[in-house]
C-alpha cells in the first residue's frame, strides 16, 4: 500500500485543478496585460481566481496580490513594511515568535543585520504564544507583529484573535501579519475579526500548483514593493502574471470544503488515538486540541527520526522528521527545541500530515507498520530499555 | 541520498543485537548529533593461534548511516585479528558501503570507535598492556562520548 502523509510539505494537484489550468498553457496563453482577445481571456481568468480567493477570506478582490508563493509573500510582508520605516529614516522593532517558518525567521534576522530590532517570543510546551508575553514585548517603536496562524511542523494554531486585540489595543498603528500557508482553507480566517493587516497564503499546500501564492494586503496598508517593474498587481508586484498557476490556485481554493476538513480531522483523531494507545512511550508533539485538522507529530523515545522515516518509506509511507540527523546542519528542528523537547525527543520526531485522499484503512495500515518498525528500531537501539 | 547498499544494510542490519557474555564491550556516543552505539565482541583464536574477533554484535540509536555503518563495520571486523581490527578506519567502512553523503561521514566514526573501545575493554579485563596508540585513541573517544552525553540524555525510561 502507498500512503502519502506529507501534505504539509506539498500536495498533489487535484485533477479538477489541472483541468482548470490546462487551457492557459496552450490556447489561452495570453498576457493578462494585453488588450487583445488573448489578453482579455487571461485577465478574466486571473480576475476569477482573485474573486474565488477574496470570497474565501471575505475581503475585496483588490486586497489579494499574487506572488510566487509563501516565501515571497512572507518576505514581502516583513521587508515591505520595514522598508516603509527606512524610507522615513526610522528603524524600529518587529515582534515574531520562535516556531515561525524559516522564511519568516530569516527575513527577520536579515532585517536585524540592517539595524532593526526583533523580538522572538517564546512558546509554551504545546507551541502556543502567550498574548500576555506579546503585550509586554510591545515597545513604542514596534511597527510590525508577525505570528503564524498554524505551525507547519506541530500544527499548533495560534490564538490570533487575542493577539490581534492585544496589538491594536496597545497601538492601532502596529501592523499585524500572519503566515497562513498551513491553515488557509483549513481554519477560519477573517481579516477583520482577527485585526489582521497582512496574510500570507499559498497554493501547493491545498492541491494547487507550486510557485503560486498571495499576500493579502488590507486596503490602505503601506507596503514598499520588492519587485519593481511594469506595475502589475495594482502596482504592488511587477512581473508578467502567472495565469495558469493563479487559475489553479483559485480552483483549488474553491474545492476546499468543511466536509474535506472534517474528513481529515476524523483521520487525524483516529491516528493519534491509536498511536498513543498502542505504541509504548509515544508522545504527541503540539497542542492536543488547538491543532491543524491534518497534522500529527509524534516522538518515539529510543528511535531516531530519520531511521524511522526511511523504514516507513520502505513500506510505501511518506512522512517527515524534525530530526537533526536528517538536516544538512545536523541541528534539531527549531520548533522542537522551542517547545522544550530534549534533543533525543527532538531527534525522535515524525510528522504525518493528512490529505483529502487519505482513508481510514490507510491510517490502520500506518499504525500497524509504525508499531512494528518502532519495535524493531528499539530492539536495535542502544538506549531503549523497556521497564 | 543514500545508495542501495547503505539502504540494504539499514533495512536488514547484520550482527544486530545483544551479547550478554561478551569478552569486550565498547560504548560510544556521537558528539555531532548525540547518537549512541554499543558494540560487543567475543575473542577466539585462529588456526595460527592468533587472537581474532570470533563474534561481534551491536546496538545503535542513530540515523540510517549510523545503523548501516555499525552493521557493515561488525561484518568487516569479524574474523580479523585484534591488530587488524584496531587498524580499521572509518574510511574503510565508508568505502565498503560505496560512499556516504558528506554530512553523514561522521556517523561512520561511531562504529570504528566502538570497535576500538571493545578491544580496549577486552585487553583491560584480561589485565594486558594497552598499546600506546589504542590508549591515545581511547582517551579521545571517551572525551567525545562525554561531550555527547552532555548534549543529550541517552537513557530513556
Ligand atoms: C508555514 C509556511 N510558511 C511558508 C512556506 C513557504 O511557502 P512556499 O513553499 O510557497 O514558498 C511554507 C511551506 O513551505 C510553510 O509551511
Ligand atoms: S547518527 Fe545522527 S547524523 Fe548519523
Amino acid at each position: 500500500m502507498e500512503v502519502y502523509l506529507d501534505h504539509a510539505a506539498t500536495t498533489p494537484i487535484h485533477p479538477e485543478v489541472l483541468v482548470a489550468m490546462q487551457p492557459y498553457f496552450t490556447e489561452q496563453f495570453g498576457n493578462a496585460s494585453s488588450l487583445h482577445k488573448w489578453g482579455r481571456e487571461a485577465r478574466k481568468a486571473v480576475d476569477l481566481a482573485r474573486e474565488q480567493i477574496a470570497d474565501k477570506l471575505n475581503i475585496m478582490c483588490r486586497e489579494v496580490i499574487f506572488t510566487s508563493g509563501g516565501t515571497e509573500a512572507n518576505n514581502w510582508a516583513i521587508k515591505g513594511v520595514a522598508f516603509t520605516r527606512e524610507a522615513s529614516g526610522l528603524k524600529g522593532h518587529i515582534i515574531t515568535q520562535k516556531t515561525e517558518h524559516d522564511c519568516v525567521l530569516n527575513a527577520c534576522k536579515w532585517l536585524e543585520s540592517r539595524g532593526f530590532a526583533v523580538t522572538y517570543l517564546d512558546v509554551d510546551e504545546f507551541g502556543m504564544v502567550n498574548p500576555e508575553d506579546l503585550k509586554s514585548a510591545i515597545r513604542p517603536e514596534t511597527f510590525l507583529v508577525t505570528i503564524m496562524h498554524a505551525n507547519n511542523e506541530i500544527g499548533t494554531v495560534q490564538p490570533l484573535k487575542e493577539i490581534g486585540q492585544v496589538i491594536k489595543t496597545a497601538n492601532p498603528a502596529i501592523l499585524f501579519h500572519t503566515d497562513a500557508c498551513q491553515s488557509f482553507t483549513k481554519e477560519p480566517l477573517n481579516l477583520k475579526d482577527l485585526n489582521l493587516d497582512l496574510i500570507t497564503i499559498n497554493s501547493h499546500k491545498i492541491y494547487g500548483p507550486k510557485g503560486v501564492g498571495a499576500l493579502v494586503v488590507k486596503q490602505g496598508t503601506k507596503l514598499v514593493p520588492l519587485l519593481h517593474g511594469g506595475g502589475h498587481e495594482f502596482g504592488h508586484r511587477s512581473g508578467t502574471i502567472n495565469v495558469h498557476g493563479i487559475m489553479g490556485f483559485g480552483k483549488a481554493v474553491s474545492l476546499a470544503s468543511p466536509e474535506k476538513n472534517r474528513h481529515m480531522q476524523t483521520l487525524r483523531d483516529h491516528l493519534i488515538k491509536r498511536v498513543l494507545a498502542e505504541i509504548p512511550g509515544a508522545l504527541l508533539n503540539g497542542h492536543p486540541t488547538q491543532r491543524l485538522v491534518n497534522n500529527t507529530n509524534f516522538s518515539f523515545p529510543g528511535v531516531e527520526g530519520e531511521a524511522l522515516l526511511l523504514r516507513l518509506d520502505a513500506h510505501g509511507i511518506a512522512a517527515s522528521t524534525g530530526s537533526a540527523c536528517s538536516s544538512n546542519t545536523l541541528e534539531a528542528s527549531h520548533t522542537m527545541m522551542a517547545i522544550g523537547r530534549k534533543p533525543e525527543l527532538a531527534h525522535a520526531s515524525i510528522r504525518m500530515s493528512l490529505g483529502w485522499e487519505n482513508t481510514l484503512e490507510q491510517m490502520d495500515y500506518v499504525v500497524e507498520v509504525l508499531k512494528d518498525e518502532v519495535k524493531q528500531l528499539r530492539s536495535m537501539s542502544a538506549t531503549w530499555r523497556r521497564e | 541520498m543514500y545508495n542501495q547498499k547503505v539502504m540494504d544494510y539499514f533495512l536488514k542490519p547484520i550482527n544486530m543485537g545483544d551479547m550478554p557474555d561478551a569478552d569486550g564491550v565498547g560504548e560510544v556516543g556521537n558528539v555531532v548529533c548525540g547518537d549512541v552505539m554499543h558494540l560487543f565482541i567475543r575473542v577466539g583464536k585462529n588456526p595460527a593461534g592468533k587472537e581474532v574477533i570470533a563474534d561481534v554484535k551491536f546496538k545503535t540509536l542513530g540515523c540510517v548511516a549510523a545503523i548501516a555503518t555499525s552493521s557493515i563495520a561488525t561484518e568487516l571486523a569479524k574474523g580479523k585479528t585484534l591488530e587488524q581490527a584496531m587498524a580499521m578506519t572509518n574510511q574503510d567502512v565508508v568505502r565498503e558501503l560505496g560512499g556516504l553523503p558528506p554530512v553523514k561521514v561522521h556517523c561512520s566514526v561511531l562504529a570504528v570507535d566502538a570497535l576500538k573501545m571493545a578491544i580496549y575493554d577486552y585487553l583491560k579485563k584480561q589485565g594486558r598492556p594497552i598499546p600506546e596508540k589504542l590508549e591515545k585513541e581511547a582517551q579521545r573517544i571517551r572525551k567525545d562520548t562525554e561531550n555527547a552525553e552532555a548534549h543529550t540524555h541517552p537513557h530513556v525510561e
